[in-house]
């Protein structure tokens, strides 16, 4: 048993704010009051410390077959942000697209013990667990890309939502995958023929269905499989001007149904002058706010290098012509697409400037922290490591007003960030970085250190300057063993893999498997993911 | 005489069934020491299908059998393998790539 | 017997996944549906247990290992090479070697498709899955490969004569295009075959480009091809539905190497403001894009790693094996699941045979026959499970039909690197 003692303990789920508490932990679990023994237990004195559970990233691209074509494209990410190799932990390189040793290492010595890997293709779920399996410490899970399927959009079509629904559940246990995600629904498959869609209501090409369609579907089937989390959402328009009026449209075309909206600062834009975008984070803010079926995480922009990476085939092809460098572009058959395109975000830049601001205002704005999660689409928006700045940003209105100066003139005429002066509290940012994201993901052992939760845990210094303080944390607990001290690793066991296992009708598996004659390239008896590929996992119980 | 080539080497079914059985085999070592040349080079050059010539480039040389290939005239082809190997530069450019296509190349008759 | 179906065969990058073996007492019995370049994946498989040797002497596994383990800890500067008919398995343990020993990591990718990473870092690379191909794919252009010898089902499981769903004709909804310096099998498939001067590659490719910008160009002829012709291809592919480069060899081993790829990859890129096009590199070994991709997941490069610093560095020329062979600046060498001294340049071989080298292998190969420690392991995809990615970086499980009768690569990199004083000094530091 090992004891974090008198630390002033957030754990907004079990509504402690502040509190002196001690957290005792055993066998991987938080232990309840009447179980504990400090008999021959180890302890950590947290007097004066601050004690939250460990951090849980909702949306963040670590693994995959776009992440390592990333990590491929650009040598010049990886020269000066290497690690060497100490003891038994793996060397690594690699600034926005770090290398899978660590990037384990380098969440684990942030405080964060859960992250969720945002986006995979079915087809290349195995090489997602592959990587998963050399990525230490934290638990993980894929959400797996659906929103352009050909078998699903022909089942739309014809009006067979049941067998789209067994054909998901399938699809989630085929891949060993965590959540439902939807990436410019049927805007992916357009491209391939060279377009895109534009409006909820646009057709897809040979299939007859449209976004809107696809949407509501893919939200009936979650919540008929009763998955833990809710279905994922990168809408319509990402980057657009017109952006933030189709996610308000796909907000109303929820019509009430659970769901979650990632990266919405990419989604959140009206048109200004010439090629300028605005924030309409006031109208998104709206919307969500009164739409309390909604989570979101914001995909904050943080200055510097970033690599964006997304299945959002058509918007990469767009920004390469706008960026005029490099360009990865991936179709996968029957199923998704995708790009890459490295950036490097400026303030002297207006749009950027405009992306900054826009993130800030839709987390000032969004009325319930529990709906909001911190993220910034990693690497997309930003690179994981610098949560703190942006913790930073949400804490201290000093500090934002500082960087609101720096920013594009363009940019600050007539923004409303200026006049939030909203600051969260360490009880709101434990939410948005803790209890938010993994009450939205359905993890009811994470984001909390009740009883019986899972024993990850992070003790930090408290200090004027929310960056450092969140940057280097004095203790980091995963399953109830101690991996970081001082801010630098002490252990590096390996974390499970979550994953789902929706029950089907198996009658649906002749009609995928004609689906494979008729349209893959690989068996369709090779495709599954089987358990023993995964190593340490744990399937999380549906609710249906 | 010996006349100026262009050498590439590359990937034959032969080769790839020999290695298979071993490349101390003799369909191996059959199907990677013959050259393929153009039937206007061989008359140019004076050789028969089946004759044995000698390949000769700065990095080495090495025997081969002659066949009739289609190819243009000036260029050779070498089924991938040790004795093609011996005729090929460790000059990678600063690739790690060495010149296993467009090698120039030396012909005369063994 | 027992027959076993959808066995994934490892010879080349098209891991055909649709192989039936039928296994009798023990033994392959008969194969389907496999082509004559793979065949001998299991018709002449190595799978009978059999005792590594050091010196040409049959050893124990823990003498080998011990004897292993002995020369790479006391090499300055070890080469471990080879990788691409490995599992990931044994390829994830490979680069763990290198790691711990602050190794050179280098993989056949360097002699094959090296080249194409270089012209990815520099371009970007659009590019599709192989079913995309069967299922979309109006214009098909071959260049510098020849995949009737190499690819031997590529045409009917993915590209030429694969009937798609938006191509349900196969080889009648499809436009083929070769261009090789000679004619090939896939050239006499074609619809038209473009006939290169040797090393002509990158006039030609960029006199393509000039031609979709619409711009005039006043030569006649290109690198032995007809300007009018190139004129035509160049609008057939900005006019096809979805148009898909494959690209070889021809283009990597050629003179200009990267710069060549980097043209083709540059065209296909700018093709996507007219229609789609993508690209493929043709893989050659069944797992080589594999080795691609644990080198870069692990490391951040995709080939020519060098742990020496403590961390990985990347240099091409400078930690590629046929440079530091040649160079004679590996003091020791383990080579994985590939023969160098069959595929190398002579100067690079026979530093082999100078050096105490190592040698992983399901077979009996040149390079064994120089090495001083030889371990003869299970093949991967015939006695042991395994992960390879097929050329357009799709993983696929291999299935094993025999019992494992020898270690595998992994575990035999494993047994090396618990053995290794180093390993246990770095441990030891840290404590």
């Amino acid at each position: 048993m090992r004891g974090i003692l008198g630390g002033r303990v957030y754990d907004p789920a079990n509504g402690i704010d502040g509190e002196v508490r001690d957290i005792w932990m055993r066998d991987g679990r938080i232990v309840p009051a009447d179980e504990i023994d400090p008999q021959g237990a180890e302890t950590f004195d947290a007097t004066g410390l601050v004690v939250m559970p460990g951090g849980v990233d909702i949306h963040s691209h670590i693994v995959g077959a776009k992440v390592n074509v990333g990590r491929k494209l650009r040598p010049e990410d990886h020269r000066g942000s290497e690690r060497e190799r100490r003891g038994g932990y793996w060397s690594g390189s690699g600034y926005t697209v770090p290398t899978t040793h660590l990037t384990g290492y380098l969440y684990a010595e942030m405080g964060y013990t859960t992250v969720m890997e945002a986006a995979t293709a079915p087809l290349v779920a195995r090489h997602t667990h592959e990587e998963f399996a050399d990525l230490p410490i934290v638990d993980k899970g894929a959400f797996i890309t659906m929103g352009n399927n050909h078998f699903l959009m022909r089942a739309i079509k014809e009006g067979r939502r049941e067998e789209a629904r067994d054909y998901v559940a399938w699809l989630l246990r085929a891949s060993k995958g965590y959540a439902i995600k939807i990436v410019n629904p049927g805007g992916v498959e357009n491209w391939k023929w060279g377009g895109n869609v534009e409006e909820l209501d646009d057709e897809v090409i040979g299939f007859e269905v449209t976004p809107r369609q696809i949407l509501e579907t893919l939200g009936w089937i979650n919540d008929e499989l009763g998955l833990p989390h809710v279905p994922h959402i990168h809408g319509i328009n990402l980057g657009r001007g017109r952006s933030g009026r189709t996610t308000v449209e796909s907000i109303r075309a929820l019509n009430g149904r659970r769901a979650h909206l990632c990266h919405l600062q990419f989604l959140s834009y009206r048109a200004g002058k010439g090629a300028m975008h605005l924030s309409d984070a006031a109208s998104v803010a709206e919307a969500v706010n009164t739409a309390s079926n909604l989570t979101v995480d914001v995909g904050q922009l943080v200055f510097g290098p970033a690599t964006t990476m997304t299945s959002d085939g058509p918007l990469q092809h767009n920004l390469h012509k706008t960026m005029g460098g490099r360009w990865v572009n991936d179709d996968v058959e029957s199923e998704t697409g995708g790009g890459i395109v490295p950036v490097t975000y400026e303030p002297t830049n207006p749009i950027n400037s405009v992306m900054w601001l826009t993130g800030l205002e839709l987390f000032l704005l969004i009325d319930d922290p529990w709906r909001v999660s911190l993220t910034t689409d990693h690497p997309n928006a930003g690179v994981f490591v610098h949560y703190p700045q942006v913790i930073k940003l949400l804490m201290d209105s000093a500090y934002r007003a500082e960087m609101f100066a720096g920013i594009h003139r363009r940019a600050r005429k007539g923004a409303l960030l200026p006049e939030l002066e909203r600051e969260y509290s360490l009880y709101d940012i434990a939410i948005v970085t803790r209890a938010g994201p993994a009450r939205s993901l359905g993890l009811r052992n994470k984001g909390h250190l009740g009883p019986g939760a899972d024993a990850d845990a992070t003790v930090y210094e408290e200090k004027a300057d929310k960056e450092e303080m969140f940057a280097r944390p004095r203790y980091v607990f995963k399953d109830g063993g101690l991996v970081v001290r001082d801010g630098e690793l002490v252990a590096a066991p390996q974390g499970r893999t979550l994953h789902v296992a929706p029950a089907y009708d198996s009658a649906i598996e002749e009609r995928i498997r004609e689906h494979f004659r008729e349209a893959y390239t690989v068996s369709f008896d090779n495709y599954s993911v089987s358990e023993e590929e995964l190593g340490r996992n744990e399937t999380v119980p549906c609710d249906a | 005489m010996s006349v100026e080539f262009r050498l590439i080497t590359g990937r034959t079914r032969e080769q790839a069934i020999g290695l298979h059985k071993g490349k101390a085999s003799q369909p191996y070592l059959d199907a990677t020491h013959q050259v393929e040349m153009s039937g206007e080079d061989m008359s140019r050059v004076g050789i028969d299908e089946g004759a044995r010539v000698r390949l000769r480039t700065p990095a080495g040389s090495g025997e081969f059998v002659v066949r009739e290939g289609d190819l243009p005239p000036g260029l050779l082809f070498v089924p991938m393998g040790a004795a093609a190997n011996e005729l090929i530069g460790a000059d990678t450019a600063g690739t790690g790539m060495p010149s296993f296509k467009g090698q120039p190349v030396e012909v005369e008759p063994a | 017997m027992t027959t076993h179906e959808d066995v994934t065969c490892t010879f080349c990058g098209c891991l055909c996944d649709d192989i039936s073996v039928e296994v009798e007492d023990g033994d392959i019995a008969a194969v389907k549906r496999v082509c004559a370049n793979g065949r001998g994946v299991f018709a002449e498989h190595c799978s009978d247990a059999r005792r590594p040797t050091v010196g040409g002497r049959e050893v124990d596994f823990d003498e080998a290992i011990a004897e292993a383990a002995r020369i790479l800890d006391q090499a300055d500067s070890p080469l471990i090479y080879g990788l691409s008919s490995s599992a990931t398995e044994g390829q994830r343990k490979a680069v763990e070697l290198a790691d711990v020993l602050g190794a050179v990591v280098d993989t056949t990718s360097s002699v094959c498709h090296g080249p194409t990473g270089l012209a990815l870092q520099e371009i970007g690379e659009p590019s599709c899955t192989l079913g995309e191909v069967r299922n979309r794919a109006d214009l098909i252009v071959f260049w510098g490969c020849n995949p009737s010898a190499s690819h031997v089902r590529h045409f009917g499981r993915y590209s030429v004569t694969a009937k798609g769903t938006l191509t349900p004709r196969g080889r009648q909804d499809r436009t083929v295009y070769v261009a090789d310096v000679r004619p090939t099998g896939t050239s006499k498939t074609a619809d038209h075959f473009l006939q290169l001067r040797v090393g002509s590659d990158y006039e030609v490719l960029s006199t393509l480009r000039l031609l979709v910008r619409g711009e005039s160009v006043s030569a006649e002829e290109v690198g032995g091809v007809s300007v009018a012709e190139l004129g035509e291809l160049a609008e057939r592919m900005k006019s096809c539905r979805f148009g898909v480069a494959f690209m070889g060899m021809g283009l990597t081993m050629s003179a200009g190497r990267n710069v060549n790829v980097a043209e083709l990859f540059s065209l296909v890129a700018e093709l996507n403001d007219h229609t789609r096009f993508s690209v493929i590199p043709m893989r050659g070994h069944g797992n080589v894009a594999g080795s691609d991709q644990v080198l870069t997941w692990l490391s951040g490069y995709p080939f020519a790693v060098s742990y020496a610093r403590g961390y990985p560095q990347f240099g091409p020329g400078e930690f590629t094996a046929v440079d530091m062979l040649a160079r004679g600046e590996a003091d020791a060498a383990l080579i994985l699941a590939s023969d160098p001294v069959a595929h190398f340049p002579r100067a690079a071989a026979e530093r082999l045979a100078a050096i105490p080298t190592i040698v992983l292998d399901p077979c009996e190969n040149l390079t064994a026959g120089v090495a001083r420690v030889v371990f003869p392991t299970a093949t991967y995809g015939v006695d042991a499970v395994g992960t390879a990615y097929r050329m357009d970086n799709v993983a696929i499980r291999l299935r094993a039909v025999l019992p494992t009768e020898r270690p595998t690569d992994e575990q035999v990199l494993e047994a090396i690197i618990q053995a290794l004083p180093k390993r246990a000094a770095q441990l030891e530091a840290v404590k």
